[in-house]
């Protein structure tokens, strides 16, 4: 059966936490950061179980500020 | 698989659009406004039509869309986006019109530049967002604003009796005979904003093929007037903004014809 790997990376400085792209994810992939900042002072989103991605770009496509890019392999 | 096997350029099967600058928006976090301008940037693209397409920054929180989208930009006095709009049409017949405005922009100060654009049928788009509130200002209530809402004008809510109904500039629209295609979208979730994509691309196609004014109104969300985290919003604006202003094509006159 085809395997579906996808992985995401999000432009640090760009993101404004607002937590809409960890509510779109399906698989529960991203996380905000609990400590960490960026440079605005906003905790920023980041994949945190980066192997359940299926790279079906729900996030990005709901994202305010288009700060993520998201990549897919289908393994056959 | 490895993260830095996958992440390589014949992989990416979404990237920011060509045509947003690497400005960082000033919107606040969670804002619709970045959404839609993704979406605008994206569909100018597929369409070709980066040297063709002429957009009016309203005022109001959009104020700085020409910062955002790379396209021409002409800013338009408050409310008066679709005048001007119908200028830069008539005077550049080949050119795609696209106004943005905002609800307070286009339903109170701008009802009459509006709704004269859309009788004369001027071939021009117009992209309204309708957050019921005055973002910029500081959340005051605007025309859109929903009964019961809390606003900074009306602290205890809207009262019907003292600030009258909630305006539906779609259904106004509609039934003038100049618009060609009316539609209410949103872009809460991914298969909104797939849709409000294809309602802006059909408009953009309607104006490009001369057939009148295309309307194009998005719900959206303001969650630093509305004072709650975007994700609330969200489910606020399903539950109550849904409600009083549905979402689908109101008027469509290829499907009629």
């Amino acid at each position: 059966m085809a395997k579906i790997h996808g992985a995401v990376t999000i432009e640090r400085e760009r993101c404004k936490g607002c937590d809409l792209c960890v509510v779109a994810c399906p698989c529960d992939v991203l996380a905000l950061q609990p400590k960490e900042v960026n440079d605005r002072g906003y905790h920023f989103a980041y994949p945190a179980k980066e192997e359940a991605c299926i790279g079906c770009a729900a996030c990005a496509m709901v994202c305010p500020d288009a700060c993520i890019e998201v990549y897919k392999v289908i393994v056959k | 698989m490895k993260r830095e096997d996958i992440i390589k350029p014949e992989n990416k099967v979404y990237s920011r659009p060509r045509l947003l600058d690497d400005n960082i928006m000033h919107y606040c976090p969670g804002c619709s406004h970045g959404v839609v301008h993704k979406i605008v940037a994206e569909v100018i693209d597929e369409l070709g039509l980066e040297e063709h397409a002429i957009g009016i920054a309203p005022v109001g929180c959009a104020v700085f869309a020409y910062n955002y989208i790379d396209c021409d930009w002409v800013e338009a006095a408050h409310g008066r986006a679709p005048a001007l709009a119908t200028a830069v049409s008539r005077l550049n017949p080949d050119k795609v019109v696209f106004t943005y405005q905002g609800d307070g922009d286009l339903a109170a100060i701008g009802t009459a530049e509006t709704i004269h654009a859309c009788t004369r049928g001027e071939n021009i788009v117009i992209i309204m967002i309708n957050n019921g509130i005055y973002g910029m200002t500081g959340g005051q209530m605007s025309p859109c604003t929903l009964e019961g809402a809390k606003t900074a004008t009306t602290p205890y809510g809207r009262r019907v009796d003292l600030n009258g109904f909630p305006l539906r500039v779609g259904n106004v629209v509609s039934i003038l005979d100049g618009t060609c295609y009316v539609t209410r979208q949103a872009v809460h979730t991914t298969a909104a904003v797939r849709k409000a994509k294809a309602a802006i691309r059909k408009a953009f196609l309607n104006a490009r093929a001369k057939k009148g004014t295309s309307f194009v109104e998005i719900v959206g969300t303001c969650s630093s007037g509305w004072k709650m985290s975007p994700e609330k919003s969200n489910k606020w604006m399903e539950e109550n903004m849904f409600a009083h202003y549905p979402l689908g094509d109101i008027k469509d006159t290829d499907k009629t014809e």
